[in-house]
């Protein structure tokens, strides 16, 4: 009996070690559980899919972010706190591109007009291009300094699309404009019309209509959460190779210790300008695909909180690794993110309370007379707030307790082939024996 | 090495162009005299706010070897603690005790109603600016108690990383406790001294002469403290090499201590200075003062006071001064950040060398 | 840099004094940290072939001198020649290129990752280096076969060190005389023709360190030449047949063990402060 049990764990313990199951079961029950507290809540199947459709979206593309991100920080040490403009360069560049060349209505700038996908591949090589810019003359500069410099680089974006001056511009005779704090519209077709034309797409709006009574509508916003999911694979697929390979060994030496690998052969300054440029051109490729879609944008979207946002996901799933940075997104997003205002519906759907004190000092003295009551409903009222003190408490528990994070500590091999034991049979043993 | 050389002198004639170009300008009447005067005097005030308030993220940062991205949301804090005892005191029995301390929350008695100015209510700003110093040191002394000391034997990274995280948290704490409207503190009669300059005025009110006064003195008590005390020499023994400073028997961990007090103390005044020479207060001045801060410790280099102070004054006033090419004031924090990561590029140690908080 | 190569390839020509071809050759080495001068006009030759010691009490200046020869530093005065080609201030990867290597006195091992990954870095000329080489489904194949044969270079290595038994092991689990070897073997990785080795026996076991020394003469008799620092005296005069001396940043004396041993200026500087 008790070897049986013994069996089953070890069995279990062996099927955890596949990151594929680490993925699908922590999702499952991240899954679970919103479709639960859904239940809960009363919604609707609709809703509920609705509402999985919007976590999907936003862990794809926050889970593109931290793979940059890793690939950064988790593999090579660079330390890069300016996501957010490296992102926005990326989303800006790309609406600019692609809005149609007369503006129309009031508050419209005009673009260039060029197909949409054109406009991607502009906004991921100007996001890649912006990172060179920041890479070469900072990347020799101390990790500090370097974080320093990418932060001041995301404000400069941030603030230079803001400005009036740059609102409406012409650019050798091409009126262009970034719509400064008032933001640009997205007055283009759906991004995905590609898609969305298609003949089968039609079957697929029918299909989520008599499954769970999506709309059209609905039915583009789940499809295009599966293509944030395959792209979001794709990237994946992509760093994982870039790290199991003789490159990613540098990224790791570097990491690891720069001095003592330029000392072997390594022109070290070569792989982070590399790394650095791919890894900016992926953050402006989440930044288009995050926003792109909506019906604008305003540069209020790009304030340092996305990069605090990313580098919590990061530290959640560990630094260094791949699949604890999708896991660390996930997490982030359901539990951070969304989490504390699905229970904070849960707790109201619960209990009923009455009239928020306005203020933090009316919900503090009644305290003193003993009265917890106004203290709790304006905790309750403030609850956005308090979530964000949650999230810099998170960070700064995840420092202390497990910097690790969730996989950080196992190492991914930086190899191209798996590094096994040589077998002493082996007819190629004496091959490129050589070396001394 | 060159390409440093050729950066210097790229920055270095193009600073000289823009100069000659200001006072040709000048001469020839192209720039009014009196705006770039007033440009000046601004930019010395903002200098002054961010020097005093650099002088603690320099400190902390070459003692503990860490950059601080708190520290912005420290100036913020003491700005609220400050400006409740000033309410406090200026307002006692015209509303509730709790609407005072919190700076008016909601709408109600604000600044202009209490007439908060420094000639008017000349107790409550000194006690609010006393609280505002005293109340963050401590409160500064208690975040390191809570989220640095854990971690004192870990890397600049790390902490870098925590600090960020406490700034998130702090801020939004801000937010839960005092509210994120932003409010007036100050009533707008005051006596001002106007001089006229050629072809206009510049005035300097008695706010703008409470900061200089104040700022003056606050840094030159850090000076004198640095310089004559026991626990001066101390620190500056550590910033220069804290390893020699744990092996002769200088108690490090009473000088961490300290550090934070001290830096905590100034930047909690800065706030408050910043709000009564502004008359606003909000959630997140000290977040957005942050980087500017960044900008003046690292143009003055890390560790040295009197390069916060000379980083502070350079980045004011040409922040302000490029108002004269870049109208609108869209560009007066992108040129900050410009010229921080021009310095960062040519000499990442400052202009005054790095190392010695002297 | 071009230049002086030209006039680096008349230099060769003419042999200096000796009929066997000089390696590594410095020439009036300076190097200044602020107001100290660490090295200061240090001349010295090292034989192709030859095991050579550096020694000198503490502070002389080898290290620096080390440094300033792989590029780590860069000299304020002097040139550094390896093999008639002049390499003064050059950066530390080209060092490497050409086929100059170099060890640390505190073992860098890339504590984070395994022997094998540690062993696999060094190796010249990987395709799988360039990003779109390892990316791209087609050329990732020629990649995987040039790691095939790395990682069989790699077991060869091992072997020679007698190390196999700790492939796996990440190498920041290392004993300190097992990151000697790692570093030893991940220098021999790159096929240099010079070693530059630092402090190669400093914490080394007896056991360990015969074994280090005999793997050295191995290496040696195979035509590799060797420029050691070394604190200790004994091991220098029993196993080199060159010896330096530093003293306060310039070369004190050059010569057989015997002769070094015999010279009374070396005796005064080494046994006039601490052994």
């Amino acid at each position: 009996m008790s070897t049986n049990a013994t069996d089953t764990r070890v069995r279990l313990e062996t099927l955890w070690e596949h990151d594929a199951v680490k993925i699908l079961a922590i999702f499952g029950v991240i899954y679970l559980t919103y479709a639960l507290i859904g239940l809960a809540l009363g919604y609707s199947l609709d809703g509920i899919v609705n509402t999985l459709r919007r976590m999907t979206y936003l862990i794809a593309v926050y889970g593109m972010v931290t793979l940059a991100l890793n690939l950064h920080w988790g593999y090579t040490g660079i330390f890069n706190i300016g996501i957010a403009g490296f992102m926005a360069v990326g989303l800006y560049v790309t609406m600019m591109l692609a809005k149609p060349t007369d503006p129309a209505g009031a508050a419209q700038y005009a673009g260039l007009g060029l197909p949409m996908p054109v406009a991607i591949v502009g906004g991921v090589v100007a996001a890649g291009l912006a990172g060179l810019i920041v890479a070469i003359p900072a990347l020799r500069l101390r990790a500090d300094y370097f974080a320093i410099t990418t932060i001041a680089f995301a404000e400069i974006v941030r603030l230079g699309i803001t400005s009036g001056a740059l609102q409406e511009f012409s650019l050798f005779g091409i009126e262009l404009g970034t719509g400064g704090g008032r933001g640009l519209i997205g007055n283009y077709g759906d991004p995905m019309n590609v898609i969305f034309e298609l003949e089968v797409f039609s079957s697929f709006v029918d299909l989520t209509n008599s499954l769970f009574g999506f709309g059209p509508r609905q039915a583009r916003a789940l499809a295009y959460s599966m293509v944030l999911v395959i792209v979001l694979t794709g990237i994946y697929w992509l760093i994982q190779r870039t790290s199991r390979s003789p490159f990613g060994r540098v990224l790791k030496a570097i990491r690891e210790d720069e001095e003592a690998a330029q000392s072997l052969g390594k022109n070290t300054n070569h792989f982070k300008i590399k790394v650095f440029v791919l890894g900016c051109a992926l953050m402006g490729l989440a930044g288009i695909l995050w926003r792109f879609r909506r019906t604008g944008v305003t540069p209020e979207a790009f304030r340092p909180h996305v990069t605090f946002y990313i580098w919590i996901a990061l530290i959640i799933g560990g630094a260094g690794s791949n699949t604890g940075s999708v896991l660390g997104s996930g997490l982030f997003v359901a539990i951070l993110f969304e989490g504390p205002q699905y229970f904070r519906r849960l707790v109201e759907q619960v209990i009923t309370f009455g009239d928020a004190p306005n203020t933090f000092a009316g919900s503090v003295a009644p305290i003193l007379s003993g009265n917890t009551a106004p203290f709790v409903r304006y905790t309750f009222e403030e609850f956005q707030t308090l979530q964000f003190v949650l999230m810099g408490v998170a960070l700064v528990f995840l420092m202390h307790r497990r910097p690790e994070g969730l996989l950080g500590h196992r190492e991914e091999t930086a190899a191209a082939i798996p590094l096994i034991r040589r077998s002493n049979d082996d007819s190629t043993a004496g091959r490129g024996g050589d070396s001394s | 090495m060159t390409t440093e050389q050729l950066l210097t002198l790229v920055v270095g004639l193009g600073a000289f162009l823009l100069l000659g170009d200001l006072f040709i300008g000048i001469l020839n009447g192209t720039y009014s005299i009196s705006r770039v005067a007033r440009y000046a005097v601004e930019g010395t005030l903002y200098g002054l706010i961010i020097g005093l308030a650099g002088i603690g993220l320099s400190m902390t940062y070459s003692i503990l070897n860490f950059a601080n991205f708190a520290h912005g949301d420290y100036v913020t804090s003491g700005a609220f603690f400050g400006w409740g005892v000033t309410y406090l005191v200026a307002g006692w029995g015209t509303a509730n005790f709790g609407h005072l301390v919190l700076v008016g929350p909601q709408r109600g008695v604000g600044g202009s109603q209490l007439e908060i100015t420094i000639t008017s209510t000349p107790v409550a700003i000194m006690a609010g600016l006393l609280v505002a110093g005293v109340g963050t040191a401590l409160f500064v002394y208690l975040i390191d108690r809570i989220a640095y000391k854990p971690m004192r034997g870990s890397g600049g990274i790390p902490l870098l990383i925590t600090s960020i995280g406490v700034a998130f948290a702090l801020r939004y704490l801000i937010v839960f406790v005092y509210s994120n409207r932003t409010r007036g503190t100050t009533s707008g009669d005051l006596p001002s001294l106007d001089l006229l300059l050629v072809d206009g005025w510049v005035s300097v009110d008695a706010h703008d002469a409470t900061l200089i006064i104040a700022a003056i003195a606050l840094m030159l008590g850090v000076h004198l403290m640095l310089q004559r005390t026991k626990l001066g020499k101390a620190m500056r023994a550590m910033s220069d090499n804290r390893d020699l400073a744990l092996v002769t028997g200088i108690p490090t961990e009473q000088i961490i201590r300290w550090t934070w007090m001290i830096g905590g103390g100034l930047a909690g005044s800065a706030g408050y200075l910043m709000v009564l020479w502004t008359g606003t207060i909000d959630w997140q001045f000290g977040w957005l003062l942050l980087l500017l801060i960044f900008a003046a410790v690292i143009l003055g280099g890390i560790g040295s006071i009197y390069g916060a102070i000379f980083g502070g004054l350079t980045i004011g006033i040409s922040m302000h001064l490029s108002m004269v090419w870049l109208p609108g004031g869209d560009f007066t924090t992108i040129t900050a950040f410009l010229i921080m990561i021009l310095v960062l590029m040519i000499k990442p140690a400052g202009l005054f060398g790095g190392k010695t908080t002297a | 840099m071009s230049d002086t190569e030209i006039g680096s390839q008349s230099d060769t020509v003419q042999p200096e004094g000796q009929q066997n071809d000089v390696e590594l050759k410095v020439d009036g080495l300076v190097k200044r940290f602020g107001g100290i001068t660490a090295v200061d006009s240090a001349s010295f030759e090292v034989e192709s072939g030859s095991m050579t010691g550096l020694i000198g009490p503490n502070g002389a200046g080898k290290s620096t001198t080390f440094h300033c020869i792989t590029g780590i530093h860069r000299p304020d005065g002097g040139s550094v020649r390896f093999q008639g080609n002049d390499i003064t201030g050059i950066r530390p990867y080209q060092c490497a290129d050409y086929g100059l290597v170099r060890t640390f006195q505190i073992a860098r091992e890339m504590a984070n990752m395994t022997v094998l990954e540690n062993l696999m870095l060094p190796a010249k000329q990987q395709s799988g280096e360039q990003l779109w080489r390892s990316v791209m489904p087609f050329a990732r194949r020629d990649v995987i076969e040039e790691e095939r044969e790395l990682l069989e270079r790699v077991w060869d290595i091992l072997e020679f060190f007698e190390i196999e038994h700790i492939a796996e092991e990440k190498a920041g689990n290392l004993s300190g005389g097992q990151r000697k070897l790692l570093e030893m073997a991940r220098a021999l990785m790159i096929e240099p023709e010079m070693l530059l080795l630092d402090e190669p026996f400093a914490g080394v076991n007896p056991t360990l360190e015969h074994k280090l020394l005999d793997h050295i003469h191995e290496l040696r008799e195979e035509g590799y030449t060797f420029l050691i620092v070394e604190h200790d005296m004994d091991l220098i005069m029993e196993n080199c047949e060159r010896v330096i001396v530093m003293h306060q940043g310039s070369v004190l004396a050059e010569g057989n063990p015997e002769t070094i041993t015999s010279n009374e200026q070396v005796i005064e500087a080494y046994l006039g402060g601490d052994v």
